[in-house]
């Protein structure tokens, strides 16, 4: 089990005859991803890797079934990709693109809250299911199937977080890249609630990093209604106030966000803080004394 | 990004936000002409640079005659100028606003930036103008207006009403007071500004709004489709590696510390300048060359880490997913051959295409030290730290 992708997802993925989108497309359909369509506006009528290309969502609809779409599409065209892939009702999207200008996305967060799609991203390496599916960027080879869930702001902080993981024999239920820009979709405090129902889960870490609260959300949810055990590290302990660190979101501004902020609020709500990123395969290990 | 207050004062005009007449000056001669071309008997000249508290710091002068403008602009020309937010070296003052003074009747704060967790633009209003507004925020949050934005619909008419009566305004004052804040918005959102602060807008003894300072900061995502922003840069407030790092489509950003990183992710970045620190050493700077660096950025961004005097060793912590290591290592070699590398180097590669990467540097010549994993990497950074 999983959750939000299994390995019956079938995969639409948007801005599919780009450099990146093709790459990837490869990548996946080599973990087995069911990628069922690509679409492009324009190169409709195309294949690529013999997957067929469409120039709309909607057209894609007409042909076939989809649950889920991918977005490779550049930054000025990334949020109506998603706006368009949510009004045709596809369950999930996953936004790969980096570099979407805030007040876009500020929109399509409103565009979301009348929809039932569920957004992941963007700025994010996306969702894996490791031995089902995986919808994103992340290397698949370092994944292991098994009971522990993933969810990070971050892309290649996470790929170390996994890696880790599996030296030290801890399967992966389900990883998850919610994003470093200031607005995304799935925030940690929707994918734990997500963690918390999947009898396949047994414990969750959590990799956060400066800027926003969504850490200090996730604290106060995990205090009061989580029930599995959750690890967490936040990046940017030595990261100076006012200077974006790379990802949009990760900025402290005046007195918040800070890394301090974060550690006391998920040591608070009992979660097992690891000060020392090169031990967190090992600690996740001896606690949960697997 | 971020624009120097007289550029945001001529942006404030093009959308109809009033400000004091005024003009810049790279000169004193070119100050003192401004100041007879404006023609008042009062006249302040500021300090151009991007750092706040310039008042404290000695950079605004108010004078009284076109003669002291001359002065006033001399005394703060071409010398640094230390603030709050400078850090101890200052900023070099390049150029200086010469504008008209009023005689004032009260300050407010207005405030617009993008709030994150509502995902809307919020206005942050209060009648406690010219002070620090997180300080008045703390201390008496009474004094604090706001007014969330849906992005979909702008400002709406009633909003702006409300915020003009929250700040006790009425009458004339009331509608050229809600009309500013529908022209701030409009600003806000047709440039994708990520801030835009009035501390102060004053009141001015005959009942005219005037926006006395100006602050406006860019989303940086958004800058792609406005290049008459991008072109308000000014690179002189940019440190010179941040700016050539830039150029090369790098993340970098220096920072006080010797120990040089580059790394791949801007989390993992953020973690190994936390490793760094643990280990008992301070980062030299972060550097995320991204996902998608061919072998001449990498280059770019090593060279850009040698270049730096302070770095004493360097730390290359690269787990290939986009980026392959095979590429990193092409261009750690590229770089490496030009350049004449006296610092110790400590490597930690993984992922894709690891065994290829790691193949190029061992004959490559090059001298490094391999870091197995994370801990390794951080125990070998603490044993040069020791030595």
């Amino acid at each position: 089990m999983s959750i939000l992708v299994d390995q019956e997802t079938r995969v639409i993925v948007q801005g599919i005859t780009g450099s990146e989108g093709r790459f990837h497309t490869e990548r996946m359909l080599e973990y087995g991803t069911k990628v069922v369509a690509g679409m492009t506006p324009g190169k409709g009528g195309q294949e690529v890797l013999g997957v067929p290309v469409f120039d709309t969502i909607a057209q894609v609809l007409t042909r076939m079934e989809a649950d889920a779409s991918v977005i490779f599409v550049p930054p000025a065209g990334a949020a109506d990709a998603i706006m368009e892939a949510a009004a045709s009702g596809l369950k999930v999207v996953v936004c790969i693109t980096e570099g979407i200008p805030v007040l876009d996305m500020a929109r399509v967060r409103h565009f979301l809250n009348e929809r039932q799609t569920v957004l992941i991203g963007p700025n994010c390496p996306g969702i894996i299911s490791p031995g089902q599916t995986k919808l994103g960027i992340m290397p698949g080879p370092i994944h292991k199937p098994g009971r522990i869930g993933v969810v990070s702001r971050s892309g290649t902080l996470t790929y170390e977080v996994v890696d880790q993981l599996t030296r030290a024999g801890l399967g992966q239920s389900t990883c998850i890249g919610i994003g470093g820009d200031p607005i995304i979709g799935q925030n940690f405090l929707d994918i734990l609630k997500l963690f918390k129902e999947d009898d396949q889960t047994d414990a969750v870490v959590l990799i956060g990093e400066i800027g926003g609260r969504a850490e200090e959300d996730a604290a106060q949810y995990v205090k009061v209604d989580f029930n599995k055990p959750v690890f967490g590290f936040i990046a940017g302990r030595t990261a100076p106030p006012g200077r974006r660190m790379g990802h949009a979101g990760a900025i402290i501004s005046g007195k918040s966000g800070t890394a301090a902020d974060k550690i006391a609020a998920l040591k608070n709500a009992g979660i097992h803080v690891v000060e020392n990123l090169g031990l967190l395969g090992e600690t996740v290990k001896h606690t949960l004394k697997l | 990004m971020k624009i120097h207050e007289y550029q945001a004062k001529a942006l404030f005009r093009e959308y109809g936000i009033p400000t004091p007449a005024g003009s810049d000056a790279q000169s004193p001669h070119e100050a003192q002409t401004a100041a007879q071309n404006l023609g008042v008997a009062r006249l302040a000249v500021k300090a151009q640079i991007h750092a706040g508290g310039r008042g404290k710091g000695g950079g605004v002068k108010v004078v009284d005659s076109p003669d002291e403008v001359f002065q006033a602009a001399k005394d703060i020309l071409g010398k640094p100028l230390v603030t709050a937010q400078t850090g101890p070296e200052g900023q070099i003052v390049r150029r200086v606003l010469v504008e008209a003074a009023y005689p004032i009747k009260k300050e407010f704060y207005v405030g617009l930036t993008l709030d994150r967790n509502l995902a809307k633009p919020v206005f942050m209003v209060s009648p406690a103008g010219g002070m620090d507004i997180e300080e008045v925020a703390e201390k008496s949050p009474e004094l604090i207006f706001k007014e969330a934005v849906d992005p979909r619909l702008g400002l709406l008419p009633f909003q702006a009403r409300n915020l003009a009566q929250n700040l006790g305004w009425t009458q004339g004052v009331f509608r050229s007071g809600a009309a500013l804040f529908s022209s701030v918005y409009r600003l806000f959102s047709s440039l994708d500004a990520s801030l835009v602060e009035i501390n102060p807008l004053v009141l001015t003894q005959d009942d005219q709004l005037l926006a006395l300072d100006a602050k406006i900061n860019f989303d940086d995502n958004a800058l792609f489709r406005h290049p008459e922003v991008r072109n308000l840069e000014d690179p002189y407030e940019v440190d010179p590696l941040e700016l050539e790092a830039a150029r090369n489509d790098l993340n970098y950003i220096r920072l006080d510390g010797n120990i040089g990183a580059m790394v791949n992710g801007a989390g993992l970045a953020m973690a190994t300048m936390d490793l760094i620190k643990q280990a008992g050493a301070e980062p030299a700077n972060f550097l995320d060359v991204g996902g998608g660096a061919n072998a001449d950025m990498i280059a770019a961004g090593f060279r850009i880490i040698l270049s730096d005097q302070r770095v004493k060793a360097i730390l290359i912590n690269i787990f290939g997913g986009i980026l392959r290591c095979d590429v990193l290592a092409k261009g750690v070699i590229q770089a490496a051959s030009r350049e004449n590398v006296e610092v110790p180097i400590i490597i930690r590669l993984e992922g894709t295409n690891v065994e290829e990467g790691r193949r190029l540097l061992n004959e490559s010549g090059l001298k490094f030290a391999v870091a197995q994993d994370l801990k390794d990497a951080a125990e070998k950074v603490a044993a040069l730290v020791r030595s």
